[in-house]
């Protein structure tokens, strides 16, 4: 072709029909959509550093909040969400490798790089499901305060938790629940929690082992400890017994804490849980043959920018939630 | 499609044979990051909880640089930004970092501000 032509696609950028950026329009759509989707999460993350920094002094301290491990009994911090981290970047691995096998128009080794990424996204979601049930069952209790602080507790001699149930003094009470169609009709209240607010002041009283901590971080880093006549004094303010975690109340300390983690965990969690659901979709694709007769496995590399989105934005909860 | 896959990391450290070696190299990086991550986590080095600087502790400073870190390998290798032209490669990246860090510096100056008025003003909050 004469080059005196000016029209041509390859020369004039703003022509169309051409590519700046050298991606497909489906890559482009899909890097749109995570850049906002990013910025959507970046705004979660900052709004939590937020209330971070204004209760500063009383956050709960993440190390003491995630200890367990599933069929493990005992204190494991971090041990289990750094397994999940694990699992993600490792189906992350196995996306990757698919889409390298697409490349070279492997149909078999799509579908089963596939596979394992489907199995590590649903270990993913399965791990996320228990942690959300373990921290909203709770396990040792706290007692509320008329401001709304709580007070935890704690055996003096070992220094470690000490659970309100392993302490409460066993009262013959009248307990009952406060619902709408007793009492004045707009007032109710959740469940009885196991040993009420009467129990377990009782029992710290008579067990002069128990110590309470308050919610306030002390130059150390750990949380302050009361002794016995502060601590007896602190209970006069009590008004409730909080165990577990729920969108008002949690045994952990700050209220937003649990808020936070419910909201951001469970909109990860939402994003893995639909990123499967896509692998699902494009893994019946590739064995139905779809991409091999469309000559390309561009929707396998489209659908493997989301799930590293995904595995991304976990490196960031993770960092902001359980390390620092 | 079909371009050209990059194989170098580190700046040209280490250089890979293939694209699925260099995945399983970034692979065995991100593991070791995150290995040392939890390691600190756990241990809380005394000298590291106890310096601070620009108002956090020297250990999150650590956390979130590496974290970064993680984010560039992740984006760069598995989402081929890599392979990618400059021009896309900025506009994806560069955006969202300006948006964010001013997002997360007035966020952050703000919530000093008002755990200040928490702390010093005439309102008790432990009761």
């Amino acid at each position: 072709m004469d080059t005196t032509v000016t029209t041509g696609n390859e020369e004039n950028v703003w022509g169309g029909g051409n590519r700046p950026l050298g991606a497909s329009y489906g890559k482009l759509m899909m890097w749109f959509f995570i850049v906002s989707d990013a910025l959507t999460f970046s705004g979660f993350l900052a709004s939590y550093g937020f209330s971070r920094f204004k209760f500063i002094e009383t956050w709960p301290i993440a190390d003491e909040v995630f200890t367990h491990v599933p069929f493990f009994h005992g204190n494991y911090p971090m041990i289990y969400v750094a397994f999940m981290t694990f699992v993600l970047i490792m189906s992350s691995v196995t996306m990757v490798l698919a889409v390298d096998a697409g490349h070279k128009m492997k149909q078999k080794a799509v579908v089963w790089y596939m596979f394992l990424t489907i199995i590590g996204g649903a270990i993913f979601v399965g791990s996320q499901a228990w942690e959300w049930a373990t921290f909203i069952k709770g396990d040792y209790g706290a007692i509320e305060t008329k401001g709304g602080r709580l007070l935890q507790f704690v055996q003096a001699d070992t220094g470690e938790r000490a659970a309100i149930t392993s302490f409460a003094a066993a009262l013959t009470e009248d307990r009952v629940q406060d619902t709408r169609d007793k009492g004045v009709w707009y007032t109710d209240e959740a469940a009885l929690t196991t040993v009420s607010l009467n129990e377990v002041i009782e029992g710290f009283k008579a067990d002069p082992n128990i110590l309470i901590r308050t919610e306030t971080i002390n130059e150390e880093g750990e949380k302050t400890l009361l002794n016995r006549e502060q601590s007896l004094g602190r209970l006069k303010d009590a008004v409730r017994v909080v165990e577990g975690a729920n969108l008002v109340r949690n045994e952990y300390g700050s209220r937003l804490f649990a808020d936070f983690f419910f909201f951001i965990t469970g909109f990860h969690g939402f994003h893995v849980f639909s990123g499967v659901v896509i692998n699902v979709i494009i893994f019946f694709n590739v064995i139905l043959g779809t991409y091999e007769k469309r000559g390309h496995y561009e929707m396998v590399e489209k659908v493997g920018l989301y799930w590293h989105f995904v595995d991304l934005v976990w490196v960031f909860v993770f960092t902001f939630f359980y390390l620092v | 499609m079909a371009h050209e896959h990059k194989l170098e990391i580190f700046r040209g450290l280490v250089k890979f044979k293939s694209n699925i070696q260099k995945i399983w190299g970034v692979l065995i990086f991100l593991t070791i990051v995150t290995a040392v991550e939890v390691v600190l986590g756990i241990l809380k080095p005394e000298f590291l909880t106890k310096t601070s600087f620009l108002g956090m502790k020297l250990l999150n400073w650590i956390f979130i640089i590496l974290t970064l870190v993680k984010a560039y390998y992740i984006a760069w290798d598995f989402m081929h930004l890599r392979d990618e032209k400059s021009s896309l490669r900025r506009a994806i990246v560069w955006t969202p970092i300006f948006l964010v860090s001013y997002l997360v510096f007035i966020l952050l100056f703000e919530a000093t501000y008002i755990y200040e008025v928490f702390k010093n003003g005439f309102f008790a909050w432990d009761f």
